[in-house]
């Protein structure tokens, strides 16, 4: 059969888009429509572990304060609507502006370092940026901002309709999965990997390296800011827990989860992530002791995470 | 006479207490095989990084081709001129061997900010890879993984990867480390196709190779030069043999 020559990613990927399209027709079908609202969050999550894929993966950029687009992200349409803005342009234009530009400032200076103190500079602007809004007394603090209507696209979209948005989410992830295929193979892409193998070699060859694995964590951060917005309006609510820094844990896991450098892997990562923590949050309400040992059994044995697994699976089966 | 290609002067670098680079001055000229020859701990790599441009000297100057590149970082460096090959092998492992060198022909083929279109199948820059790989003799293994070759393939894809992004000067640092005879022969081979093309600085601890490649030569102890000239004259320095008594390497 022709499903047989394509490579373990093709399939995952088409497999992975194809059970996130029919989500919300089968949960209409079995009455479970509280899953459209589940797997809009899981996308969305998605949507975050695969930018962070983009710099940890191919470029070896150990960001640990991710969730900090994600805050910005959901704080440029939470604040927008606190003033009565509820321009969808505006509100996605803004998130889109006010992430690119922290993580440019954040890229900046972080990127002089690497290895450990990369890891910790990134979290540390995160932090910054999480007490940061729980100081705005004005949209909540601490306790966060209702946001009392969904972005408004110019009428295009009713995002007050659970499916719109489902599918508004998916078409997003299916166009950042489009988008980070196709960038880790241009030239950009090539420098950011060349970058991660082999940084002095990539100087001596002739590339200002900085530039690009700026422009690399610019564009992820990017990406998670928008993840950011539609969490804002999927939750239509926003307040600082959102970019907690375990948050930012939680996502670099779902990367490593999922298989990191694979773009599809980290969200399959956030499919299992949020569907395991779902499930074993209904079992007791101590979940993470459960939580805790899959991931180190799956960092541990699973080499390139459950990606890494199915595909050296089918491997096996084809040869066997 | 005209200008050298590459000139050092004065060139002074201190680590702590130990002087890696001691007033070393130098001068290349064009189509020349200029060999560094010296024990080990002779601060030759450190010469080296200097001249690319990843070590700062504390104190000199160094000039290509009439320009000042004393302050400029590697990746200036290499586009005006200067190219490098690692005493250590340093390749990327987990491209292909094309990928590799098409890596250092796109890094002067204009700027990388293009986002879509693919580099793995871009003829404009796999085309002069293949190139480069048919004359080093690699292109039957062009596309298997470069983790995967052996150490004297290695040896030469570190040259071709240097040798991509057309220097005008081409520093080698010890390009025969670790080989057996047979490589060894094929690597002096090659470097001897290379001279007259390229202007090429070559550090080396094989003798044999660097007296039968030099044009001239320069000895470098403890960071200082103490001779500098053509084989024949080093051969015959006293300084140089002093230098070097003991293990009687000078042939």
């Amino acid at each position: 059969m022709r499903w047989r020559n394509l490579s373990p990613r093709a399939l995952a990927t088409v497999a992975v888009l194809a059970g996130l399209a029919i989500v919300p027709p089968l949960a209409l079908l079995t009455g479970a429509t509280f899953y459209i609202d589940v797997f809009t969050r899981i996308m969305i999550f998605g949507i975050a572990a695969l930018s962070l894929d983009l710099i940890l993966g191919y470029g070896g950029m150990v960001s640990f304060g991710h969730a900090a687009y994600l805050g910005i992200g959901a704080y440029a349409v939470g604040i927008l609507a606190f003033y009565g803005i509820h321009d969808g342009f505006l509100q996605f234009g803004t998130a889109i502006l006010a992430s690119a530009l922290a993580a440019l400032f954040i890229g900046f200076v972080s990127l002089r370092t690497s290895g450990v103190y990369f890891i910790m500079i990134t979290l540390a602007f995160a932090q910054m940026i999480y007490f940061l809004s729980v100081s705005l007394n004005t949209y909540g603090g601490d306790n966060g901002l209702n946001i009392d209507r969904h972005s408004d696209f110019a009428g295009l979209l009713d995002l007050d309709h659970a499916n719109t948005l489902y599918y508004l989410v998916f078409a997003i992830l299916v166009f950042c999965l489009c988008l980070g295929r196709r960038l880790v193979d241009s030239r950009f892409g090539m420098v950011i990997r060349g970058a991660r193998s082999n940084e002095r070699r990539m100087s001596a060859i002739g590339f200002p390296v900085l530039r690009y694995k700026l422009t690399a964590f610019a564009i992820a951060g990017v990406m998670c800011g928008v993840a950011g917005a539609l969490l804002a309006n999927q939750q239509l609510f926003v307040a600082p827990a959102i970019m907690e820094w375990t948050r930012s844990g939680e996502i670099l896991m779902m990367v490593i989860l999922g298989g990191m450098g694979t773009l599809i892997g980290p969200i399959v990562g956030a499919v299992a992530f949020l569907a395991l923590e779902t499930v074993l949050a209904d079992l007791t309400e101590h979940w993470q002791i459960i939580m805790g040992p899959i991931l180190v059994l799956v960092v541990l044995f699973g080499r390139g995470g459950i990606f890494g697994l199915l595909s050296r699976w089918r491997f096996a089966r084809h040869r066997g | 006479m005209a200008e050298p290609l590459l000139s050092v002067t004065e060139l002074f670098k201190h680590f702590g207490g130990v002087v890696a680079t001691d007033n070393v001055s130098l001068s290349i000229a064009e189509g020349e095989l200029h060999a560094i020859i010296g024990p080990n701990g002779a601060g030759k790599t450190t010469l080296i990084a200097q001249l690319m441009g990843e070590l700062r000297p504390d104190h000199g100057s160094i000039r290509l081709g009439g320009g000042d590149v004393t302050w400029l970082p590697s990746h200036r460096r290499s586009r005006s001129g200067m190219g490098r090959s690692f005493q250590i092998t340093s390749i990327f492992p987990d491209f292909t061997v094309l990928e590799n060198v098409a890596l250092a022909v796109q890094a002067h083929a204009g700027h990388s900010f293009r986002f879509w279109r693919s580099a793995r199948t871009d003829p404009a820059l796999q085309e002069p890879a293949r190139a480069i790989l048919e004359r080093v003799g690699l292109a039957i293994r062009a596309d298997v993984p470069a983790a995967v070759l052996a150490h004297g393939e290695k040896r030469l894809l570190e040259i071709a990867i240097a040798l991509a992004t057309r220097p005008r000067l081409l520093l080698l640092d010890e390009p025969m480390a670790g080989m057996g005879p047979e490589d060894a022969a094929r690597m002096v081979a090659f470097l001897k196709r290379l001279k007259g093309a390229v202007t090429l600085l070559l550090v080396e601890h094989d003798m044999d190779a660097v007296f039968a490649l030099a044009d001239r030569i320069t000895v470098l102890v403890y960071g200082r030069v103490i001779a500098s000239g053509p084989p024949e004259m080093i051969r015959a320095d006293t300084d140089v043999r002093k230098a070097y008594l003991g293990d009687d390497e000078v042939p």
